[in-house]
């Protein structure tokens, strides 16, 4: 292979480069390609896909809650699989999808979008996403032995400590909040990087795509949330295992501190999973609306200003603990704070829709589930935000039907939209619109029926996790609506994956740009080619499709088109400033990944094991990082010293 | 925009504009600091085991406020082994210094010395350490505060042990042939990182041996 600057440098001959970069950034079709891939989009679409088929099962889980619910004093679950059911599908949802899905959209869609090749470390990408898929599977793993996490998806101690933790299932859990938050830390590291540091030239950070702006701040947010959970869950198994008493109160620990290290991840995890469902309806509403957003700088300080004041709400988890009177009145009034710069990105959205032209095609559609959605959970999240109202709701379906109504409404409906919206970049394909209003609606209404009348039951003073209730509670006719709901739900559904099936069989070949959008991903040929872009983009305005540079360069020429190379810009500016030799791909990551595993399900069963288990993945590691001579001399002949 | 004043502050050398296209084959191939995505990656790193000894330092004060006596029923720490880590650990600072000095130089034979003056720093420290553990005058299971007090030391420990490892990995990699310049930016990196686990034990330091006696 000779030096990669001797290749194509002049604007003029891109399909002799795009056959030099196809060589140099495919993968061979093979089962050790696909372990080895470092491939962001790949990955992405493995996160994606994973992160779905979690959602599925946890969506399993949900329907035999309402099924157990449906009529009273029903035998189809005991209350010990009740216990199991409910903290198994919060967990899944919560650790297992909601957070990977929206990490694995950005993994897709950020160095498209910001117009580069890669991310920034793409074999910790790789790493995060086999962190991940053992840590899912570990978790069901236990489940399908009896063995499923049984004190909600908060694990509160002592229920889930050494004096009331039954058998190993707390343990299953803890060791998935190391799996998942690891791979949700790599992945923000990696992601913040790629924002900061490999923005195409001329994408100054006021040109920053809204998407990419959520990104970063959610993943700076992931970066001072996730380790204190996973700090905790470390402590309650150092509890369980070593004989420390941090959660004790007998031997001066204390179970409310658990409280206050769940939820101070906890309350960040819910924006971490709004955020960037907020940048996909930033996205998407410009496109449909057919002008520039209103008020961009408004929204991106709203993005920040949400992850400031999202750190400052945890406590509102905890009223009915003994937490002091004047915490709790600042807490209330971080929990009404917060709301501003949420209205304020709304109202945003709004005059960019009522100033545009507005084509109300699926993803749209969904943007618009989300707003009403979101409507009454963030209204009823203010009612819960107040002291005396929510010591009266605490632990009630009232609570339920809040955040779902949150999490649905303000990730679920913007999921959904951005999986319509980009589906045909990723697949190359175009979905039926038909299709998708059926979905949309079928779920709308299925949603609402199964959650609203939780309110209802909830005022009415119906508990959240119980097994049962006796029928002359009343509760029974509320509970069958709901059940009713979940089933329309299911056959929402149903047609969604309907809808993708047959996209992906016979649908409609998508063109690069089938919405006439405005961002870089959209000037990526559908499916994007595994270099992303033949010549890096150069940008002018915040559209740069719809207002590329009039004068000045277009692209980026003098990367060497047979290895892998990119570009490191400046961090305000994206001044061009370094070239960057991407690694290549390698089976280490995922070694290290399944060493990580080994060592954490070892440490369940032995407290050997947490110590001695720590050396395949410290080998794998090692490995990782350890030069290949071919790939060194490779470098060395593209090497230009600073 | 290969001439602006801006550019010029980042970049030795600016990509040159040739028609409409702006040409980059003049660009290093690595920097050092800001400029490199390892500084990056390590300041995420920085952050997030940050955030770790931040928070356990919560813990710590969170449950000496609840305690009535502290440390409960036991001596506090010895001084003399955790003070002679003090010592110790900011001394290394001065090679691991140097030894940045040296990589952003390319310095090779300069930059293995002091890698190996670091990796001897570091396999004392942990020496100091494992005496450290001794000296403690509490086990894990003797109640919160003995829990509280391992898991800090737990933690830095399981820094720096990290970090001596990787200290000898590189050192081995300097020793490898062919070695491109690259391997220079993350010596400079594995330098910042040490100051980290530096500056981290200050605090610990002070919490464990120190949070004890007042």
């Amino acid at each position: 292979m000779t030096a990669g600057r001797s290749t194509p440098e002049t604007p003029d001959d891109a399909p002799g480069a795009a056959a030099e970069l196809d060589y140099a950034w495919s993968d061979p079709p093979t089962l050790k390609g696909w372990i080895c891939t470092v491939d962001h989009k790949a990955l992405g679409r493995r996160f994606i896909i994973t992160a779905l088929l979690f959602l599925f099962a946890g969506g399993v889980l949900g329907g035999l809650m309402r099924h157990q619910l449906a009529h009273p004093e029903n035998k189809l679950l005991g209350p010990d699989a009740f216990n199991q059911v409910f903290s198994m599908h919060g967990t899944t949802m919560m650790f297992l999808f909601a957070v990977p899905v929206m990490q694995g959209v950005a993994l897709y869609l950020v160095p498209l979008m910001v117009g580069t090749r890669n991310t920034a470390f793409p074999r910790m990408s790789s790493c995060a996403y086999w962190v991940y898929l053992t840590g899912g599977l570990t978790l069901f793993a236990g489940f399908a032995c009896n063995t499923g996490a049984d004190a909600g998806w908060f694990a509160y101690v002592p229920l889930a400590g050494p004096e009331y933790g039954f058998g190993k299932r707390p343990d299953f859990w803890n060791v998935l909040v190391n799996f998942t938050e690891a791979m949700g830390l790599m992945l923000a590291v990696d992601l913040s990087t790629t924002i900061l540091k490999m923005r195409a030239p001329g994408m100054s950070l006021q040109r920053m795509p809204l998407f990419a702006w959520a990104t970063l701040v959610s993943s700076i947010m992931i970066i001072f949330a996730m380790p204190t959970v996973m700090l905790g869950a470390n402590l309650v198994q150092f509890d369980r295992m070593a004989g420390t008493h941090f959660f004790n109160a007998a031997e001066g620990g204390d179970p409310l501190l658990w409280q206050h290290m769940f939820w101070y991840f906890g309350h960040p995890e819910v924006y971490f999973i709004f955020v960037p469902a907020l940048g996909f309806i930033s996205a998407i509403i410009p496109t449909f609306a057919r002008r520039p957003m209103f008020g961009h700088t408004a929204i991106v300080l709203s993005l920040i200003t949400t992850g400031f004041l999202s750190f400052g709400l945890w406590v509102h988890h905890m009223y009915a603990t003994n937490v002091p009177e004047l915490g709790k009145s600042f807490f209330t009034a971080m929990s009404f704070m917060i709301a501003i710069p949420t209205a304020v990105q709304i109202f945003c959205w709004i005059a960019t829709l009522w100033l545009g032209r507005t084509q109300l095609k699926s993803p749209l559609l969904f943007v618009t589930g989300f707003f009403v959605t979101l409507v009454i959970g963030g209204l009823t999240g203010v009612m819960l935000g107040s002291v005396p109202l929510d010591l009266q709701a605490h632990d009630t379906q009232f609570v339920v039907a809040h955040l779902h109504y949150v999490l649905i409404g303000g990730a679920l409906f913007p999921l959904f939209a951005a999986i319509y919206y980009w589906f045909p970049k990723v697949y190359g394909r175009l979905l039926s619109e038909t299709l998708a209003k059926w979905h949309f609606w079928l779920l709308f209404i299925g949603f609402n029926l199964t959650f609203f009348p939780l309110h209802v039951l909830g005022l009415a003073g119906m508990p959240r996790r119980v097994y049962t209730y006796t029928a002359d509670t009343g509760w029974g006719t509320l509970q069958f609506v709901s059940w009713v709901g979940a089933m329309i739900d299911d056959v929402g559904m149903f047609v969604f994956i309907v809808n993708i099936a047959y996209a992906l069989w016979r649908g409609r070949k998508a063109p690069n740009d089938p919405w006439g959008a405005g961002s870089l991903e959209w000037a990526a040929s559908s499916p994007p080619a595994p270099y992303n872009f033949v010549r890096l983009p150069i940008v002018a305005s915040r559209e740069p499709l719809w207002s590329p540079p009039v004068d000045g360069p277009r692209q980026v020429i003098g990367l060497s088109t047979r290895h892998r190379e990119g570009l490191v810009t400046t961090v305000l500016d994206a001044l061009p400033d370094v070239r960057y030799g991407y690694p290549s791909p390698s089976i280490w990551p995922t070694a290290a990944a399944l060493g990580v595993g080994f060592w954490l399900i070892w440490s369940i069963f032995s407290n050997k094991g947490m110590l001695i288990g720590l050396i395949p993945p410290s080998i794998a590691f090692i490995a990782w990082y350890w030069p290949d001579k071919k790939e060194s001399q490779a470098e060395l002949e593209l090497e230009k010293r600073p | 925009m290969s001439s602006t004043p801006r550019q010029a502050t980042p970049a030795s050398v600016s990509a040159i504009a040739r028609g409409d296209s702006l040409d980059v084959s003049v660009l290093p191939s690595y920097g050092f600091g800001t400029r490199s995505l390892m500084w990056w990656g390590t300041v995420g790193m920085c952050a997030i085991e940050g955030t770790a000894f931040a928070f356990m330092i919560v813990v710590y004060f969170y449950l000496r406020g609840l305690s009535t006596e502290w440390p409960a029923g036991r001596p506090a720490p010895d001084l003399l082994w955790g003070t002679v880590n003090l010592g110790v650990i900011l001394a290394s600072a001065i090679p691991n210094y140097y030894c940045d000095r040296a990589a952003i130089a390319q310095d090779l034979p300069r930059v293995k010395f002091m890698l190996l003056l670091g990796v001897l720093c570091g396999v004392a420290l942990c020496a100091v350490r494992w005496l450290e553990f001794t000296a403690l005058n509490v086990r894990w299971s003797d109640g919160a505060y003995g829990s509280v007090v391992w898991m800090l030391m737990g933690l830095h420990t399981f820094n720096l042990v990290t970090d001596v490892i990787d200290t000898m990995v590189l050192a081995a990699v300097m020793y490898k042939t062919p070695l491109e310049g690259k391997r220079y930016v993350d010596i400079a990196e594995n330098s910042g990182y040490w100051v980290f686990i530096v500056v981290t034990w200050v605090p610990i330091y002070a919490v464990v041996y120190w949070g004890a006696r007042f």
